[in-house]
């Protein structure tokens, strides 16, 4: 059975239908990428899905389980861990301090407990570090560990909050444009990475992305949407040549 | 010093890092156990104030700078925790139960008013905490059997240990309870600080929208920072009503809720050093200034004493100078002061300067 499946969601803001009728299954283990033009509703559907939206229909299905319903801060627990497109990292702590918050489903201790900081808290704060180590070394961001956040370039911010996405030990993770702003050679870095997360993570993988040939590189199936509506599925090479995804992006030609 | 080789995990979870550190905190030990002998009465008391306001400040950082939610009403809390433990003791309870008391109404007062306010944030949640501390100056008045009315409450003496603390009779004892109570304190926020909860409470301030997505029930966390900030400021509220020995509902007016907030302002948001340096410069400005005008009088003739409110200019004054220049606080020039020692001679001159953040567009929240 999928991974994930999303049958026909939909959310109006006002008046404008963001995502109107979409459905598409993920499956364990695969690369899966939606493109379109601004405004398709790329995002619109990842915030469904990480429940940040209310939608108005339809129903998002994960792991055999009906999500539909549930609050925000649950569904990380299930194994649903996202990235945003304008990076939403905690400025003013440390990468490390990030990727702890990262594994913040997976707490083990209450409050009280922590207050007086019982052996039993002391015991799980190592355990985290642990996990949290193995992200680190996964992703190479050992040099900048005690970094603060709003010191470090661009680059590396995006490759923190992929971190901290995959420390709370995800099944399946969202990257909202994971390529956007990064340079030639780091957007080459990310590939791996994801190829990495794919082969030797197991992950899967939801995107959005814009670049193209990151998209080509790494996904098994394209999605193409516009203006809220599903427009073509299959492979990267397929969407493209599709004549109604090239019409959404370019336009079509005058009728007289 | 400054290249710390750490070789464990605990080197990052330890609340010292390394002896140095530690020898530190022993030094301003050792410094404040000694201070009775040292100090007269008088100093002795203003440095009991220091630590009572800084307890209170305390408790405004833990919402305002650790979870970022602003708080213009702490005030009401000090008063709920000073009349509560007053009222208690005045029925008989003794002064322990009663100071556990005082958290205890703060805090659950705190989550009950939680919930709905801090669904609002920045200048809403402002006039809504503001709010809270008028109705709370006017209850103080209206509660009479509880308060004491306009004429307010006599704070009865301490019994401990088979020890009668009063703040003028004994004023080394009553210094060493507010000196325990604020060290206890210290360290349950440092190991919140250090672990799971505090953790949870930064990613509240920093962006709800990530920490949502990350498995953070925000409401809940902002409510437990929110209780807990009430009870720590609670405690102080109790503490302070022994040390002024009488309170009334003139006590815990608005202005010390917004005196309060520019404590840790002006201390640096978001760090537990800044609650009490702030409190330093609240408690102990008006000293100076007094000692500075005598010393004018007497040497050059000036006569400063004639302007009053010269020390709320020279306080709002300090505040517009950090606020331009130093949006970290005291805690930021401390923080410059420290690396420029430890790296001595290499310091460089852009070292801290203000990196930009890039815009973010599109926040949810």
């Amino acid at each position: 059975m999928s991974l994930l499946q999303v049958k026909d969601l939909s959310i109006s803001f006002g008046g404008v239908k963001a995502v109107d009728g979409v459905s598409f299954h993920v499956e364990a283990g695969e690369v899966f990428t939606l493109v379109g033009p601004n405004g398709a509703g790329k995002s619109t559907i990842f915030n469904l899905i990480s429940r940040l939206y209310e939608p108005s229909a339809g129903q998002i299905i994960f792991d055999g389980q009906d999500i539909t319903g549930l609050p925000a801060h649950d569904v990380a627990g299930l194994g649903i861990a996202r990235t945003f497109q304008n990076i939403e990292l905690f400025d003013h702590s440390s990468v490390l301090q990030n990727l702890l918050i990262g594994r913040h489903c997976r707490r083990q201790t209450r409050w009280f407990e922590e207050l007086l900081f019982l052996p039993k808290v002391r015991r799980s704060e190592r355990e985290q570090r642990l996990l949290v180590e193995e992200v680190i070394d996964f992703l190479d961001l050992a040099p900048y560990r005690d970094k603060l956040i709003a010191g470090l370039p661009y680059g590396v911010r995006k490759v923190v909050e992929i971190a901290r996405a995959l420390a709370s030990e995800p099944k399946l993770i969202l990257l909202d444009e994971p390529a956007s702003g990064l340079s030639v050679e780091e957007t080459q870095n990310m590939a791996w990475w994801i190829e990495d997360m794919q082969k030797d993570l197991g992950l899967t993988v939801l995107m959005v992305e814009h670049d193209m040939s990151l998209v080509s590189r790494v996904s098994d199936r394209v999605l193409a949407v516009a203006e809220g509506h599903p427009l073509a599925m299959g492979t990267a090479a397929e969407v493209q040549a599709n004549p109604k995804v090239i019409e959404a992006y370019l336009g079509t030609e005058a009728t007289s | 010093m400054s290249n710390r080789f750490k070789s464990r995990y605990d080197d990052d979870i330890n609340l010292f890092e390394g002896r140095w550190h530690m020898a530190q905190y022993a030094i301003l030990a050792a410094l404040l156990l000694a201070a009775p002998w040292v100090l007269g009465n008088y100093y002795l008391g203003e440095l009991t104030a220091v630590l009572v306001w800084s307890l209170a400040g305390l408790g405004l950082m833990l919402i305002s700078g650790h979870t970022g939610q602003v708080s213009l009403g702490h005030a009401a809390f000090m008063a709920i925790g000073a009349f509560t433990n007053l009222a208690l003791m005045q029925r008989g309870w003794h002064f322990v139960p009663a100071l556990l008391a005082s958290a205890v109404t703060s805090g659950i007062a705190g989550a009950v008013i939680a919930r709905p306010i801090l669904r609002m944030s920045g200048i809403y949640l402002g006039i809504a905490t503001l709010a809270l501390s008028i109705i709370v100056e006017d209850v103080s008045i209206m509660a009479e059997p509880v308060t004491g009315g306009v004429a307010g409450v006599f704070a009865p003496p301490i019994n401990l240990f088979g020890m009668e603390i009063d703040r003028y009779a004994t004023p080394e004892a009553f210094y060493y309870l507010c000196l325990g109570v604020l060290v206890l304190v210290t360290l349950g926020y440092l190991n919140l600080l250090r672990s799971a909860s505090g953790r949870s409470f930064l990613a509240v301030r920093d962006s709800e929208v990530s920490a949502r997505a990350l498995g953070v029930n925000v409401a809940r966390a902002k409510t437990l920072a929110f209780s807990l900030s009430c009870a720590i400021t609670g405690l102080a509220g109790a503490l302070y009503a022994h040390l002024a020995q009488a309170v009334n509902y003139e006590s815990f007016l608005v202005l010390i809720s917004i005196t309060l907030l520019l404590q840790v302002v002006i201390g640096g948001l978001g760090s537990v050093h800044g609650a009490f340096f702030g409190a330093i410069v609240v408690v102990l400005l008006p000293q100076v200034i007094a000692i500075a005008s005598d010393y004018l009088d007497n040497t050059a003739g000036i006569q400063i004493a004639a302007y009053p409110g010269l020390d709320t200019a020279l306080f709002a004054l300090l505040i517009l100078l950090m606020v331009i220049y130093e949006p970290r606080g005291l805690y930021g020039v401390w923080f410059k002061v420290r690396t420029w020692l430890q790296l001595f001679p290499l310091y460089r001159k852009g070292m801290f300067r203000r990196t930009r953040t890039y815009l973010k567009t599109e926040r949810q929240r």
